[in-house]
């Protein structure tokens, strides 16, 4: 049987920027994917002759050239890592806005700017959004458990116009809220200012290019990856993992580090007969991809992303219909401030979703296929609203539902952040098994690399051993 | 090992670390978190660094020893001519 100092399952991007810090220092470490290609939650594809990423809107945490002042997440992932800093080819957005019917506020990564918008938005409130800015100029140490704290009840200590309090949390709910209506004030705190202070930046080349660097630099330390090797189980015996048996045999280590998710690693489990399944998110979304005959742009797109809502009041729950068309996010790669312009114009819209519709449907393909028509229809006739019908301007269309998310990542509900529970430290009751990744805490490319890193640093790299 | 020596390969690895950091008139005696943009994550990897290149360890309680680019070299050099010493004997 072969022996590794670890193991870790997924190779998404906690999984290997943990396998990069690993095997950096000398360790012999494998990375078990179930797909033949890697990268998780954060993947590319080919379809129609053309290359799509599975889920990037925009990568937050932009850091500007030349940037000082306290370390950044994306700073300490260079150096966690040994990056450089234009490895990943990272360029900064233009301009995004959260639109609320007619209110509208437009950030660029500039939080001065959005001080003055909320200023021109909401002049009674620019006090307190100065005072919750500066609440949050400091990053929490994130992987320490704290008990959650209500940031829409935080938030009522800074702001009283409640359409702001909702439109300021709609963005950071959209890119990083498990739990439904509410996040923990500090996980506010760091998606504010991945989001707002830092910004949206994207790789020229889409998220490959990420993944690109972090498996050559991989296997350049002799780190291991099998692919198409899904995890059939994890033998515990005794507290501890014994082994793990794969589509490919069966391999023991001293660590396991499972990006899988909370409740998808328990049933992975051979002791766990019950897995905690209530425990698992319920947050899903359908994405449709469009590529169009001209530049989004001049149809009138002239965000790189934008969140709306209908209403003055956002939910961030499981809907009752299969798709919630009152809420979405577009997203336009080519309006980021790319040196080369993006040679293929490119929209992309996203509605949260009811998983139990689209679980059911799974059965019946033919009808699936039919839904998914329906309500990619009713999408295009929403999101046209926001810059202008587009319809004609189509041609190709392909998109994913909480289905084939539950097909790719394995996670329970198709639920892109996993669950609500989060393991911040990572710990669970084997001793020698960690949880990274989504369910650790981190969400974004940014947060899963940055939980790659700390689960690293903290299950396998300190004492020493 | 000479002394020179010593300060190169610690050059050499916050290098490694932190690409972007000036490295061309490090003072010898100031503290490097005051000159460097250095934390306390990055020290514990030149701790990781040296035991990874050179098996050279450093346990917690002398951490304070390495903060300077003289203290380092003060900390070190027995070491590494205790290591060379070690390995001659072998």
């Amino acid at each position: 049987m072969e022996h590794f100092d670890v193991v870790i399952v997924g190779a998404g991007m906690s999984g290997l920027a943990a396998g990069v810090r690993i095997a950096h220092f000398g360790k012999r470490v494998l990375i078990l994917e179930k797909h033949t290609l890697w990268g998780g939650l954060n993947s590319f594809y080919k379809k129609g002759g053309h290359h799509f990423d599975v889920g990037l809107h925009a990568v937050t945490n932009w850091l500007r050239p030349g940037y000082k002042g306290p370390r950044l997440p994306l700073q300490r992932i260079y150096r966690q890592l040994r990056i450089k800093p234009d490895e990943f080819e990272l360029e900064p957005q233009t301009r995004s806005s959260v639109v609320f019917d007619d209110a509208r506020l437009v950030f660029a990564n500039d939080i001065d700017a959005l001080t003055e918008e909320v200023r021109r938005v909401f002049p009674s409130q620019v006090d307190g959004f100065v005072r919750l800015s500066e609440r949050c100029l400091h990053y929490p140490e994130a992987n320490e458990a704290t008990p959650f704290v209500s940031a829409r009840k935080m938030l009522t200590e800074y702001l009283s116009e409640p359409l702001l309090i909702e439109m300021l949390l709609c963005p950071l709910f959209f890119y990083g809220s498990a739990a439904e209506d509410d996040v923990d004030f500090e996980q506010f705190i760091i998606l504010f200012n991945s989001i707002y202070r830092e910004g949206f930046c994207r790789p020229r080349r889409g998220v490959k290019q990420i993944l690109d660097v972090l498996v050559k630099r991989y296997e350049e330390l002799g780190g291991e990856m099998r692919r198409k090797c899904a995890v059939e189980s994890i033998e515990v015996e005794g507290g501890r993992v014994k082994a793990l048996h794969t589509a490919k045999g069966t391999v023991t280590a001293d660590v396991v580090l499972s990006s899988a998710g909370l409740v998808e690693t328990q049933a992975l489990r051979s002791d766990v007969e019950a897995p905690e399944v209530d425990k698992a998110g319920r947050l899903a979304f359908t994405e449709t991809l469009w590529v169009l005959d001209q530049d989004p742009k001049k149809l009138g797109f002239d965000d790189c992303v934008t969140f709306f809502n209908e209403g003055p009041k956002f939910a961030w729950r499981r809907p009752d219909v299969p798709v919630d068309l009152r809420s979405g996010v577009i997203c336009v790669p080519s309006n980021y401030d790319h040196e080369e312009p993006l040679e293929r114009h490119l929209l992309r819209a996203t509605h949260l979703a009811d998983h139990r519709y689209w679980m059911a449907l799974a059965e019946d393909r033919e009808k699936y296929d039919a839904e998914k028509k329906v309500w990619t229809e009713r999408s295009i006739e929403t999101i046209g609203r926001y810059g202008a019908p587009f319809a004609e301007h189509i041609r190709y269309t392909d998109g994913f539902t909480p289905r084939t998310v539950k097909h790719f990542t394995s996670h329970v509900h198709g639920a892109v952040y996993g669950s609500p529970h989060k393991q911040k430290t990572g710990r669970t009751d084997v001793d020698n098994l960690f949880l990274m990744g989504t369910d650790q805490g981190f969400v974004g490319i940014v947060g899963a690399m940055l939980s790659g890193v700390a689960m690293a640093n903290a299950h396998v790299l300190a004492g020493g051993a | 090992m000479t002394n020179n020596e010593v300060r190169q390969l610690i050059l050499d690895i916050i290098h490694d670390i932190a690409p972007d950091e000036d490295l061309s008139d490090v003072k010898p005696d100031v503290r490097l978190r005051d000159q460097l943009d250095l934390d306390s994550m990055d020290f514990l990897d030149i701790v990781m660094e040296l035991r990874k290149r050179h098996q050279i360890e450093v346990p917690e309680e002398d951490y304070m020893e390495l903060s300077t680019l003289d203290g380092c070299v003060n900390y070190l050099s027995p070491k590494f001519a205790e290591k060379a010493g070690a390995e001659q004997r072998a």
